[in-house]
């Protein structure tokens, strides 16, 4: 059972297939490039179960490593490995490329192939980073699968596709180039790019605060932080459903994972010495960010900028280095996917039947969609964070961490209950609720039964991570408690 | 090991001969004379291309024909590939040639005798071949690029590519005389030793230097000696350019290494710093002006200039008296002018595919919708422009990662940020290509008419370009052994 490389099947399945996929070629074939795209999609899930069922939860070690000499010329290896840190992220992407198949079985008819394989690819490449344990491996992840989503974007997107495309594109490199610059600086030194190499080796302080920032801005963009999160509400604007889905729920915890994975345990006494400055980022992001949606007109800019106020939370929880901190933060992180996610499936589902994204646009849904609005509701609520929902187990546990750090920032990081309340509920009210706004409105007709699957699957994750969100922190306590022993230890001589 | 005298020439006189039996050949056979002409320019770059690969060896260096040439294993490399490339240029450009009438029988000598002029280059090991390779490449490239000669352009890019060549070559003579003259040799072992041995003149040696490092970065293109790049690339024929922008770039790239690494390596402080500012400056300014260029062959010479820069980099990241790390540095130069061997190939194959008869793909709309009228092609391009752009998985990307690597590992971080940062600015002109072939419809819907064999090199290049991304290490391991198997490094 451990001989098999299911990580290297999980990163591998969905690239392969997604060539498969582009090899059924023009879209009278599309019938068949779905059926192969979601087969895969499926098989690629499969194969990570078994990362879940045979994780052992008692040990902070990296585990179904896998380790070939990959460029020798350099000391590049392909090493793979996961722990409680990158595990759920693995089966996450995993089980939303399934939604994302069916999400656009009908929506996309043009290109279908090239649809569903830029996505496959995608999810292929993007558990490639999570399991990656070698510098250049993941900086190559990394890089290679903004070139789906920028495709993704620019192709299949609304009228400002090809500005909110590039627009994407070069403010992540823009970011991760610098990173490059670290990982060849920190081989350079250390003569190897395993991660956890790094992790052992000494660095002063003045080389430590250098590689800070630059992991910050790559790291930063992805996230995305205040003041560089302009591309994401752009690109969440004009890209397609199946392609928000994704940005939201997989690319933004590429961002926020690279901070536990790279900048605390890599340079730690810089993360350390620096925290209050990304405390005082992420703090701008949950309230600047929860007032600026409060006023956004387009239900997908709305839900991109509460996404922005909540991966705030995220790393407000990471550079609070304290347990409570962390892992709410990765809960957060976690159901974040599911959320954001169904938010923008949601979404979707109005705007395949009004073609219009603006609030003003609707009113009296739950007239004509009775089943979608309950849906919606629960979504809605767990957006804000109600007890019972997903969002309350990390935004709670982060708020408590942060009452621990100092009360105050406690105090201001909890008003994104109040704000992200407001926001999400006011729309919900003027989407769903009232009379029936116009005769578009009132032609609707209820979601489907593929519809149904889908927000059904959604809901039901939503909830059990609400109620009994054990098998999600049980695995994270000792990798979580490993990482934070190793902060505080420092690496300083 | 005992070997005739002429041996590291084998390959150079069969080339030779081939050349002067094509001219034969064609003389009489009229009618068949044009595809008589193709086929034996590419049996000819065949038969050496095996015979390189025979008489392959990673046995110490055998200098011959009176110490003028050297046979080791970075010159047998470079000597394939630069075979290959000539195959497969030729290859690309036969259709658009015969298509146009240009196809005339002395295009395949005037590229047979260029392949002469850059084995030479390659394989010398003494001034006086090193500039007569050079020059032979040179003159041929020179009437090439005039080969259209009803087309004013290709006249006009013709002249200015002359008029600027030969003064380049004037200065690189003299320059060498100028070394000769300090160190009393021209066999660059000896010219080495002498300048370690202190026994020469510096002033006259250094202001030799700078005429060479001129003459050199003319012939890479780079600035500030890059004027004719845009020009002679737009004017010339595509399947010349193709031509001009990949094979001769090896050849300078071998011409730089043997006169600066092999001859020189006494001076590297000083040729060093002067190569940073050329390579500082090609970097940006080949950047911002692709920025602003509608003719793709206009942008891809700006882009080239930019590589070529950053091939600059590797070549003076070499750290004295460290010899590993220096030949990790020019092994990064290598790898990345094989890469971009590969990858202006393959840039422009794609504008020759756009172009049938009566039309000439020039502008960059007319890649617009490609995806529509050939997804295969389109994804192709995308590879190339990825590549160059240096995104991961294409090689493009282990060519900047390596170089990149020598620059660190040398400690110019401030010209590692600066590469860093134009080439984040590069990234936006890549992008608008891909952008234009994926999200935009296209200008018209012409079925691609290009050769069979056209579209099997194209696909077979392209396809390379992502897979020696995906293992990138063969070639970058060949390319350390290949140097350290030469006496770069004294």
């Amino acid at each position: 059972m451990t001989d098999i490389p299911f990580l290297s099947l999980a990163i591998w399945i969905p690239i392969l297939g997604g060539l498969l996929v582009l090899a059924t070629g023009p879209d009278r074939n599309a019938r068949m490039a779905r059926v192969v795209a979601l087969l895969t999609a499926i098989l690629g899930f499969a194969v990570t179960l078994p990362l879940y069922i045979g994780f052992d939860a008692a040990s902070a070690a990296m585990q179904f490593r896998e380790h070939a000499v990959w460029i020798a010329h350099f000391n590049i290896h392909y090493r793979l490995g996961i722990d409680g840190i990158s595990l759920w992220f693995v089966l996450l992407n995993a089980f939303i490329t399934i939604l994302v198949v069916i999400a656009g079985w009908q929506v996309i008819q043009s290109r279908v192939a090239q649809y569903m394989a830029a996505f496959l690819i995608m999810s292929g490449l993007m558990n490639g980073i999570f399991a990656a344990l070698d510098g250049a491996l993941f900086y190559v992840f990394f890089e290679a699968s903004l070139i789906p989503l920028y495709l993704v974007i620019g192709v299949w997107g609304g009228p400002n596709r090809v500005r909110a495309a590039i627009k994407f594109f070069l403010f992540t490199l823009a970011g991760s180039l610098p990173m490059l610059l670290v990982l060849l600086y920190l081989y350079q030194s250390t003569g190897s790019f395993e991660i956890l190499h790094w992790q052992r080796a000494a660095l002063s302080m003045g080389e430590q605060s250098l590689i800070f920032f630059a992991f910050l801005a790559a790291f930063g963009v992805k996230v995305p932080m205040w003041p560089v999160h302009t591309w994401l509400p752009d690109a969440h604007v004009e890209a397609p459903t199946g392609g928000s889905v994704v940005l939201a729920a997989i690319a933004l915890k590429l961002g926020a994972y690279g901070f536990v994975r790279f900048s605390l345990p890599i340079v730690p006494d810089a993360a350390m010495a620096h925290a209050p400055l990304v405390i005082a980022l992420s703090l701008i992001a949950v309230v600047y960010i929860g007032f600026v949606a409060l006023a956004q007109a387009d239900m997908k800019k709305l839900v991109a900028y509460s996404s922005i106020s909540h991966m705030g939370f995220v790393t407000l929880g990471f550079f609070m280095l304290n347990p409570l901190g962390v892992e709410g933060a990765l809960i957060q992180m976690i159901s974040h996917g599911f959320v954001s996610a169904a938010m923008f499936l949601c979404i979707g589902v109005l705007y395949d039947r009004m073609h219009s994204r603006q609030i003003a646009d609707y009113g009296g849904v739950v007239n004509t969609m009775p089943k979608f609005a309950a849906f919606f509701m629960l979504f809605a609520m767990a957006n804000c964070g109600l007890p019972a929902t997903s969002g309350f187990v990390g935004e709670f546990t982060v708020i408590l961490g942060a009452v621990q750090y100092n009360f105050w920032i406690g105090l201001l990081a909890a008003t994104t209950l109040i704000l992200g309340a407001a926001y999400t509920l006011w729309m919900y009210k003027r989407v769903v609720f009232g009379a029936v706004a116009n005769e578009n409105v009132a032609g609707l007709a209820d979601i489907g039964a593929r519809e149904c699957l889908i927000l059904a699957v959604l809901a039901a994750c939503v909830l059990a991570m609400g109620i009994y969100p054990f098998p999600f922190t049980d695995v994270m306590h000792t990798s979580v408690d490993e990482l934070l022993r190793h902060v505080s230890a420092g690496k300083l001589p | 090991m005992n070997v005739p005298d002429f041996f590291p020439a084998a390959a150079e006189i069969f080339v030779a001969v081939m050349a002067l039996a094509v001219m034969l050949a064609t003389a009489f056979a009229r009618d068949t004379a044009r595809s008589l002409a193709y086929a034996l320019a590419q049996f000819t770059l065949l038969v050496t291309a095996f015979i390189t690969i025979f008489t392959l060896d990673t046995a110490p260096a055998i200098h011959g024909f009176g110490g003028m040439l050297v046979h080791d294993l970075l010159g047998s490399i470079l000597k394939l590939i630069v075979c290959f490339a000539m195959m497969i240029a030729l290859l690309y450009g036969h259709g658009y040639l015969a298509e146009r009438k240009l196809d005339r029988p002395e295009y395949y000598l005037l590229a047979l005798l260029m392949t002469l002029g850059m084995m030479v280059m390659i394989t010398a090991s003494h001034l006086l071949p090193l500039y007569i390779g050079l020059e032979m490449m040179s003159l041929s490239l020179y009437a090439l690029v005039a080969f259209d000669r009803d087309s004013v352009r290709s006249t006009e890019a013709g002249m200015k590519y002359f008029v600027l060549g030969a003064l380049a070559s004037g200065l690189l003579l003299y320059g060498m005389s100028m070394i000769y003259g300090a160190t009393g040799a021209l066999e660059l072992p000896a010219i080495a030793q002498a300048v370690s041995a202190q026994a020469a003149n510096k002033p006259v040696l250094l202001l030799g230097l700078v005429f060479l490092v001129a003459g050199i970065s003319f012939k890479l293109g780079v600035v500030p000696f890059h004027m004719w790049v845009p020009d002679v690339y737009q004017g010339a024929p595509t399947p010349v350019t193709l031509i001009l922008s990949s094979a001769p770039k090896l050849a300078a790239f071998a011409l730089a290494l043997r006169l600066l690494a092999t001859g020189l390596p006494g001076l590297a402080e000083h040729w060093q710093s002067m190569l940073m500012l050329v390579a500082a400056a090609s970097i940006v300014l080949g950047n911002l002006a692709a920025l602003r260029q509608h003719n793709i062959k206009r942008m891809l010479a700006y882009s080239g200039i930019s590589h070529m820069g950053f091939m600059l980099l590797g070549l003076l990241s070499g750290i004295a008296g460290k010899a590993d790390s220096t030949v990790v540095a020019y092994s990064g130069a290598m790898f990345y002018a094989i890469a971009y061997v590969l990858m202006t190939l393959a840039a422009f194959g794609m504008v020759v595919l756009l172009s049938r008869a009566g039309f000439d793909a020039g502008e960059i709309e007319d890649f617009k919708g490609l995806n529509r009228r050939s997804p295969w092609f389109a994804v192709l391009m995308l590879f190339v422009m990825f590549s160059m752009a240096g995104i991961p998985f294409f090689i493009g990307f282990f060519a900047k990662f390596a170089v990149l690597a020598a620059v660190i590992a040398a400690g110019y971080l401030w010209l590692a940020v600066l590469a860093i940062v134009m080439s984040l600015i590069g990234a936006f002109y890549y992008l608008r290509i891909v952008k234009l072939m994926y999200f935009d419809e296209p200008l018209d819907d012409t079925p691609l008419a290009a050769s069979p064999e056209l579209q099997l090199m194209l696909s077979v290049n392209g396809v390379a370009i992502a897979a020696l991304g995906l293992m990138p290490g063969t070639l970058l391991s060949l390319c350390k052994t290949a140097l350290l198997s030469s006496s770069v490094t004294g």
